[in-house]
This record gives structure tokens, C-alpha cells and sequence, in this order.
């Protein structure tokens, strides 16, 4: 698996396909994103299945400065979300592209993946 | 937040502060620092070593003229005529309706000699209303001079590294003194409930005092975000949030910022604006008070949050005015007025945030004990 596979939202929202099943994805939040939020102290998850729809509020993050919403990137199916953040919240800030990753989810329209940003569209999109 | 920060004034440290790696902010019109290393170890560092930060947003007014003390007493609701030179107290400024225009701090240097800190926020208003209520006395607003404060258990060591009498001070001792060439004016205080200094020195000598306080052991500059975290698990209250115009100083929990001496009965009770309504409100019981919350679960629970007493139903019975995480107590914490009802500590509350209301505990402040060298 390469970063190149991966697709981000203009909410600093990353999405990593599996590789078995392209339909679905792995959703964190991008290092830019953990950066400008600081130290987080508290996520809150769904709980699978959700059925959820583009931009629907699925998780709270709290960080030492402000709570935030996690949005979902696109229509579908929440599966299973990383339990281990309600114990260790830190990871989201220490390791947000990996160990640090919110939930997976199964993609309602399998096209939805392509009209988000690649990881260069999303570099020039944060100005890096 | 870029445009307010292109208007804020800069501090004599802004720059150098930048260079260090400083995310810079607008705070009470002035370009700070809101972290450097993240929030979460500038807090713990300043807990275990020290940090240096940029205070000088806040107002340094010097106060001079025969009878000082006693006019100051007229605006300010404190023993300030019983005050010894090269100390200093904590006051509030009190306006006619009982309620805070600021908090402050106010040293005395000489028989008729005052500094008065104020918050940055405030130093506008607050100086009008000095200006105003002082007549006959210099009242200045220094526009030259920056403030720093040196926080944490490392902090005398640091200090004394280039001044050794910093050793000698005690909690709230003042004084006038030249580090390095530098004239400063130290007071052995803060607002973080750390040991610590607060260190005035003029604009022009502020830098190189600041580099040759990072360049001592154990001390790293640290930002906004840790100054209020610190300060919230020392439950120090802030203007602006935890009091203000509207709140009185007993619905505030600053009972101890009005000594006996000017409350009913004492020797010099009264003679401050609003005192009427302040001091019946101490004799008769506030029906709010400021308490310590602790949210039962990990979810930190900020300023806003209305507080309930059952979990479905009723009117609410108090609100959140400040609230967090607190790293070193590793949780979530809180400050709020509630009914007087409910302000018992060990009392479960019920704070309503994203359509759900989450227990919170009523707790004794502080959250982590002062560590003062008094």
C-alpha cells in the first residue's frame, strides 16, 4: 500500500482503501490537521453500523484547545471504529495516519472515492 | 484570526518569541504566543521545571501621589493602607452595580508608591476608570515596558542563577532589582499555581532578559494554551469568563479577595463601589458560587455548558464558565457558578453538550495543589 492509493477532504479527512476491497476505506484525520488541533484528549465514535450520509457529524474530537467535528467523507456504511482511542485519545494527535485512525467505513457509490482529492491535490490544498 | 493577528500589537518579545517557534495569536489585542511544543508539555513541563511566558498584554500602572493607598481603598475593596512596601496583594476593581470591572494585582513600592497589574483585556477601560476615580494622583499606563513571567518548581533556581536574591523572596514579595545589568521590578507570583516570578522590565531590555532566562537549565518558553490550562487545575478564575461586570465577587468564589477589615464590621468596611450589595451578598449567602466540576467521563466540558440537576428535565441550575483538560490531572475539569444548593462538593450535575447531558462532579478547588513558597 502507497500513500498514492489514499484520497483527502477539504475537512483534513483521509480515506485508505482496502486493498482486498476498494469499497472500503480506513478514515482518519491528516498530520496537518492533528498539528492545528494540538494535544487531542477525547474522540468520540459511532457505533457500527451507521448508516451515514456525506457530511454527517460521526465523531467528535477534542483537543486541549477546541472540540471538532469529524464529518463523513462520503455516503455509507460505518463498519467498525478504532476502540482504542476512547483509551487513548493521544494517538489521533501522535500517529493520525496510522495506529490514530477513526473508522472504517463500506462506500455507498464506489465513484464517490474519485472526486476527492489525491494526495497532491491535498498537498496544494494546505499550501505544502 | 490572521487578519486580527496582522492588527494585534506586538509585545517587546512577539518577535523573538516567533523565531522560537511560536504559534502567534491575538490575545486582548496583542500578537502571544499560543503554544510552542503543544499544550500538553508546556503544561507538564512548567508542573515539573519552568517556563517562561509573555505576559506583558497585561497593564502595568503606576499609581503615586500622597494618600495613595487610602483613594486606591475607595476603588478597590483590599487592606491596601496595611500593605507593607515590597509586597503585594490580590484586589478587584468593582463597579457601583457589585459587580468585577477587572482583577488585579497591587504592589506597593514606597509609602505612596503602587504598580497595579491588570489584565490586558482591561487596561483600556481599567485606566479610565483609575484616571477617573484617582484624582490628584499620577496614574500612568506603561507603554514601554513588558512583563514575563518565570513559572514552575525550577523557577527560583533560574532566576537566582543571575540574580541571587530571587532565593529570598517570598509568595507575593516585590521587588526592585537589577539582573544583569537589567533594572527589573520582580514580584514572586504568578497564575498557574506554580512558584514562580513575574518579571517587569522595559521594552528595550526585554529580549535579552528573556534569552538569558531560556538559556538557564530547565527553563523552555511556553504559551497561552498551557498559561490557561495551568491556571484552570490551580482554579484560578480568569476576567472575562469566571467573572466579569455582571457577577459579584461572592457568585465569583473571590470571598477571599476581600479581607475582614472592609467587609461589615470591619475597621474600614465598605467605602468601594457597589459595596453595599457586595458585602449584604457575603452576610446573607450568595444564591450562586463559583465550584470546581470534574466531568465523570473523558469528554472535557467548556465554557458555555449549562448544567442540569437530573439527567432529563428540570431548569438549569448552573453553568460552565471555563473548562478543559486538565494534563496534569489527566481529565477532563471545570469551573462553574451553580445554585447554592447544589455547590456541595461530591454533588452530581448533569452538563448538557451535543444533545446529551454527562454527569459532572462538584469538587473542592483547587485541582492541583499550589505549590507557593510562602
Amino acid at each position: 500500500m502507497t500513500l498514492s492509493t489514499m484520497r483527502f477532504t477539504e475537512a483534513h479527512e483521509w480515506l485508505r482503501p482496502d486493498e482486498e476491497d476498494p469499497t472500503v476505506v480506513t478514515v482518519g484525520i491528516t498530520s496537518h490537521a492533528a498539528e492545528q488541533l494540538g494535544d487531542v484528549v477525547f474522540v468520540e465514535l459511532p457505533e457500527p453500523p451507521a448508516t451515514v450520509a456525506k457530511d454527517d457529524e460521526v465523531a467528535v474530537i477534542e483537543s486541549v484547545k477546541a472540540a471538532s467535528e469529524i464529518l463523513a467523507p462520503v455516503d455509507g456504511e460505518v463498519l467498525e471504529v478504532n476502540e482504542a482511542l476512547a483509551d487513548n485519545p493521544g494517538q489521533a494527535s501522535e500517529d493520525p495516519m496510522g495506529e490514530g485512525w477513526f473508522f472504517t467505513m463500506k462506500i455507498a457509490d464506489p465513484d464517490a472515492l474519485a472526486a476527492l482529492m489525491t494526495e497532491a491535490a491535498y498537498k496544494a490544498h494546505i499550501g505544502e | 484570526m490572521a487578519a486580527d493577528l496582522d492588527a494585534a500589537r506586538a509585545t517587546p518579545l512577539t518577535g523573538m518569541l516567533a523565531e522560537l517557534g511560536g504559534k502567534m495569536v491575538s490575545y486582548a489585542d496583542h500578537a502571544l504566543p499560543v503554544q510552542f511544543a503543544g499544550v500538553m508539555a508546556e503544561h507538564t513541563h512548567t508542573r515539573t521545571a519552568a517556563s517562561l511566558f509573555d505576559v506583558s498584554h497585561m497593564g502595568q500602572v503606576t499609581v503615586r501621589g500622597p494618600g495613595a493607598a487610602e483613594a486606591l481603598e475607595a476603588l478597590i475593596p483590599a487592606n491596601l493602607i496595611g500593605l507593607a512596601e515590597g509586597r503585594q496583594r490580590y484586589g478587584l476593581l468593582t463597579n457601583s452595580a457589585g459587580g468585577i470591572e477587572d482583577d488585579l494585582m497591587a504592589a506597593r513600592l514606597g509609602p505612596d508608591h503602587f504598580v497595579l497589574v491588570v489584565n490586558g483585556a482591561c487596561r483600556d477601560a481599567d485606566f479610565a476608570l483609575l484616571k477617573a476615580g484617582l484624582p490628584g494622583l499620577e496614574v500612568s499606563m506603561a507603554e514601554d515596558r513588558a512583563l514575563i513571567a518565570l513559572q514552575g518548581p525550577k523557577a527560583e533556581a533560574a532566576l537566582s542563577a543571575l540574580w541571587p536574591e530571587a532565593a529570598e523572596m517570598r509568595f507575593m514579595d516585590v521587588r526592585e532589582a537589577v539582573v544583569d545589568g537589567i533594572s527589573v521590578l520582580v514580584a514572586r507570583a504568578g497564575y498557574t499555581g506554580e512558584d514562580g516570578y513575574e518579571i517587569s522590565v522595559s521594552a528595550q531590555d526585554a529580549t535579552r532578559l528573556a534569552k538569558l532566562l531560556l538559556a538557564q537549565q530547565d527553563v523552555l518558553p511556553a504559551g497561552l494554551g498551557a498559561r490557561d490550562s495551568l491556571r484552570l487545575e490551580a482554579g484560578l478564575p480568569l476576567m472575562g469568563n469566571d467573572m466579569g461586570p455582571d457577577v459579584s465577587p461572592a457568585q465569583a468564589g473571590l470571598g477571599w479577595g476581600i479581607p475582614k477589615i472592609r467587609r461589615t464590621g470591619g475597621a474600614r468596611a465598605g467605602g468601594f463601589p457597589g459595596a453595599d450589595a457586595i458585602l449584604a451578598e457575603f452576610e446573607n449567602g450568595a444564591a450562586r458560587s463559583r465550584v470546581g466540576l470534574r466531568p465523570v467521563g473523558r469528554a472535557p466540558m467548556r465554557a458555555g455548558i449549562v448544567l442540569f440537576a437530573d439527567q432529563e428535565g428540570g431548569t438549569p441550575v448552573g453553568e460552565i464558565q471555563s473548562g478543559g483538560f486538565g494534563p496534569t490531572v489527566g481529565g477532563p475539569i471545570a469551573m462553574g457558578r451553580v445554585d447554592a444548593a447544589r455547590a456541595q462538593p461530591g454533588t452530581t450535575l448533569y452538563g448538557e453538550m451535543r444533545g446529551k447531558r454527562l454527569p459532572v462532579e462538584v469538587v473542592p478547588l483547587p485541582f492541583t495543589p499550589a505549590q507557593y513558597k510562602r
